[in-house]
């Protein structure tokens, strides 16, 4: 219960945190310009590096970590935030997941398809 | 001391008898006892001791000797019975296999019936998770050394969570009659002391008298609040020996009166209904609470009392899911916003109040407004050991009460009750309107959230809820597991309301505890015919799969679906964290924790034992069928398995 709760602090300050990022006025340096990501490259990337252990196979989500997928996230609050995660997220710096890499992933992660608009099994 | 008996026991032997009765009459038992002369001991007893008995020194026994009618097992099955003890569940061993004997012939293997285990910690699980169904303690039947050195770790679980385990250790005490080789490695001086540290009370008695006293008290020790795993320990001869013309003459049973539990004192229970009252923003934080079945009604009873919201840690069944009060779900927001907390049997007040973060340099602050008051009421408080650390960080709070919180509960709201004005009513009806919006929006943002990645493969954790939710929702069901690895889903998509549907966690965390406490689960809910649902992690399954052959052997319907994530995923994401941490290896976190290459095939595992199965099940759209395949098993009194590969969480 106490996993659950903290997962969905920090799953609320990480979209935040990205959407904030996205939202800031300020010219990039070219150095933090959103490269091209490949989906394919991303799908291996996102389970070797262990994306998949938090967020599921699939960026759904679950007690350990918040749904990326679906949520069309910016590559400048996404990069922002693996950098330096603010809460129980372990970081993925530069030096262990490059940029073009992170853009595989990202790439990746906003591929994830949007759910059925009804599933009769969830019906009430 | 051994309680060994001198060469009249030839004498008595040839026509001594015992009374079967729970509370036996000396008059009978001296009636049919022929008196014995006494006869030279081979050596003098120590003042207060028994005589020993000269087995090695009479090779010219008559045969007839070498039988007897009943023995000390006898009446230690008599006291079993006086305590309604259903079932003792044990992995055979010789150290006790005089009971054991009385327990199936003398007793007829009823109140208790033996239930035949592979494994001590199946044994211990099995008994802590009856005790949550059945609301009364289960016996355990293991060897004092090595039975218990099994057992401990299931032991430590149940002392952590809180529930009586009655455990019956053997042990042979004088070493002039232990047999040489095997008996020697399985006998000791103390064998309730590796277990101590996590156990509330044991004894090893001396005589037959001093075990009916034992015994009880056991019970009555184990069933008070905070309530913990209890040992007594069974010397060899006391179970194997007959029992002597004086001693039987003093054996009765003792009246067992169990204790009340303590309530909270009524002046903090006045202080504590005040705050409450008074709160613009109460919340209720209940974990271990109930106790009973009418804990999940009194606690209801005080939320509604305050319109209050109600966060369930589950560490027991304490409020309906659909109660529009359980806000379990919006706990972050809650606790934050709140200004007053009512923490109710909460294993961990100071992390409930508290963000920790497990990064390089760990840290911690506050997740509630300074000045938020805190009030906390656990019987925990009243007994706690230092050794094992379950205990958790100091919290804090403003009130303070060491009682049973669900026996403070109706004074606490009766004292609510009488402090609520017009005005308070008006504002809490309001606050209930909120609540209520906040429940049915809650309730379906869980629906919408549980559709994505409704097709994956490897199966969501959301479909494999929602399949199994469709099968057993117009059933008598309960989840005997723990589901705390799938996500809370099942929290969030099924509609709880009885106690026994479900059942907490281990309490100590101790992996391994899963299926064996499924299985006891099971057990108890079994003649009340109830559908049991187990949401079986594979690693937890791995420590002691002869637990499904247990399930088999004694029928014992239940639904195991496995939540098959082909690892140890607590531990891929300790390693992943620390590689990070280090920025060198982030790919090697399957290295010591992924259970591949090969896969388990849990279906085979389960067939072997007995059990029906299917599997592995890797497309969604087949696991709706198999889950009424291998429930239609289930209602036929059998159990089966269903092996789903799974998202990792």
């Amino acid at each position: 219960m106490m996993k659950t709760t903290l997962v969905a602090v920090a799953g609320a300050a990480l979209i935040t945190a990205m959407s904030v990022q996205a939202q800031e006025p300020a010219p990039k340096p070219a150095a933090t310009a959103a490269p091209a990501g490949n989906i394919e490259t991303g799908k291996k990337l996102w389970v070797s590096v262990g994306c998949w252990q938090c967020h599921g196979y699939e960026g759904q989500g679950g007690a350990a970590g918040p749904r990326l997928s679906a949520r069309n996230l910016p590559f400048a609050g996404f990069s922002a935030y693996v950098r330096r995660p603010t809460n129980q997220m372990p970081p993925y710096t530069e030096k262990v997941v490059p940029n073009a890499d992170l853009a595989h992933i990202l790439a990746y992660v906003n591929s994830r398809p949007a759910p059925p608009q009804t599933v009769p099994a969830l019906l009430k | 001391m051994s309680p060994k008996k001198s060469v009249d026991r030839r004498d008595f032997l040839k026509g001594a008898a015992v009374t079967g009765a729970a509370a036996l009459v000396p008059d009978a038992i001296a009636a049919q006892a022929p008196a014995a002369a006494p006869a030279p001991a081979a050596q003098g007893p120590r003042a207060g001791a028994a005589p020993t008995p000269a087995r090695e020194s009479d090779p010219g026994l008559d045969p007839e000797s070498l039988v007897l009618d009943r023995s000390g097992g006898d009446f230690m099955v008599d006291v079993l019975k006086s305590l309604n003890i259903e079932y003792v569940a044990s992995n055979p061993g010789s150290s006790f296999r005089g009971i054991h004997e009385s327990i199936i012939n003398y007793g007829g293997n009823t109140m208790p019936e033996f239930i035949t285990c592979c494994h001590e910690e199946s044994s211990i699980a099995m008994a802590h998770a009856y005790f949550k169904v059945e609301g009364k303690p289960m016996a355990v039947l293991c060897h004092g050394t090595v039975g218990l050195q099994h057992a401990s770790m299931a032991i430590y679980n149940a002392y952590c969570d809180r529930v009586p385990v009655y455990i019956l250790a053997g042990n042979s005490l004088d070493a002039t009659m232990r047999r040489p080789g095997v008996e020697w490695a399985h006998s000791v001086q103390d064998a309730a002391a590796m277990v101590r540290d996590f156990t509330k009370w044991d004894d090893n008695p001396f005589s037959l008298p001093h075990f009916a006293e034992s015994a009880v008290r056991a019970y009555k020790i184990a069933m008070t609040p905070p309530m913990s795993p209890v040992v007594i320990v069974l010397d060899g001869g006391l179970q194997e020996d007959p029992i002597q013309p004086e001693v039987a003459s003093r054996l009765r049973v003792p009246r067992l009166t169990t204790a009340t539990p303590p309530q909270g004192d009524a002046g903090a229970v006045a202080e504590a209904a005040r705050l409450l009252v008074n709160a613009q923003n109460p919340v209720i934080v209940a974990d271990r609470l109930a106790r009973t079945p009418a804990g999940i009604t009194k606690l209801v009873e005080l939320a509604e009392a305050l319109q209050a919201p109600v966060i369930d840690q589950r560490g027991r069944m304490n409020v309906p899911s659909s109660h529009p009060l359980n806000q379990s779900e919006n706990s972050g927001a809650l606790i934050a916003n709140a200004d007053v907390i009512l923490g109710l049997e909460l294993t961990d007040f100071w992390g409930t109040v508290n963000v920790f973060r497990d990064s390089l340099h760990r840290s911690s602050r506050p997740r509630i407004r300074p000045g938020t008051k805190l009030i906390s009421i656990t019987s925990v408080d009243l007994y706690t050991k230092s050794n094992f650390q379950d205990f958790q960080r100091y919290p804090e709070v403003d009130v303070a009460m060491a009682a049973d919180a669900e026996a403070t509960l109706p004074a606490l709201t009766e004292a609510v009750r009488k402090l609520v004005t017009a005005d308070r009513k008006t504002a809490f009806q309001e606050r209930r309107t909120r609540l209520d919006q906040a429940h049915a929006r809650g309730r379906e943002a869980s629906r919408n959230e549980a559709m994505h990645a409704w097709d994956a493969s490897p199966i969501s954790t959301a479909r494999m809820a929602a399949e199994i939710w469709a099968q057993i929702k117009n059933e008598d069901w309960s989840l005997v597991s723990e589901s705390g690895n799938s996500s809370g889903w099942v929290f969030r998509l099924w509609d709880f309301q009885k106690h026994y549907q479900h059942l907490g966690d281990s309490g100590g965390a101790g992996v391994g505890y899963g299926a064996p406490a499924a299985v006891g689960g099971a057990l108890a809910n079994k003649k009340y015919g109830r559908i049991s649902v187990n949401i079986q992690g594979d690693g937890d399954m791995l420590y002691a799969p002869g637990v499904l052959w247990t399930a088999a052997h004694h029928k014992i319907p239940l639904l195991t679906v496995m939540h098959n994530n082909r690892g140890y995923h607590q531990e891929v994401m300790h390693i992943q964290r620390m590689a990070n941490r280090h920025q060198r290896g982030i790919t090697n976190w399957h290295i010591g924790t992924m259970l591949e290459n090969p896969n388990v095939d849990f279906a085979k595992i389960a067939q072997g034992m007995g059990v029906y199965a299917e599997g592995p099940i890797t497309n969604p759209n087949d696991l709706g069928p198999a889950i009424q395949r291998a429930l239609a098993v289930v209602k036929k009194g059998e159990p089966a398995l269903v092996d789903v590969v799974t998202q990792p969480r």
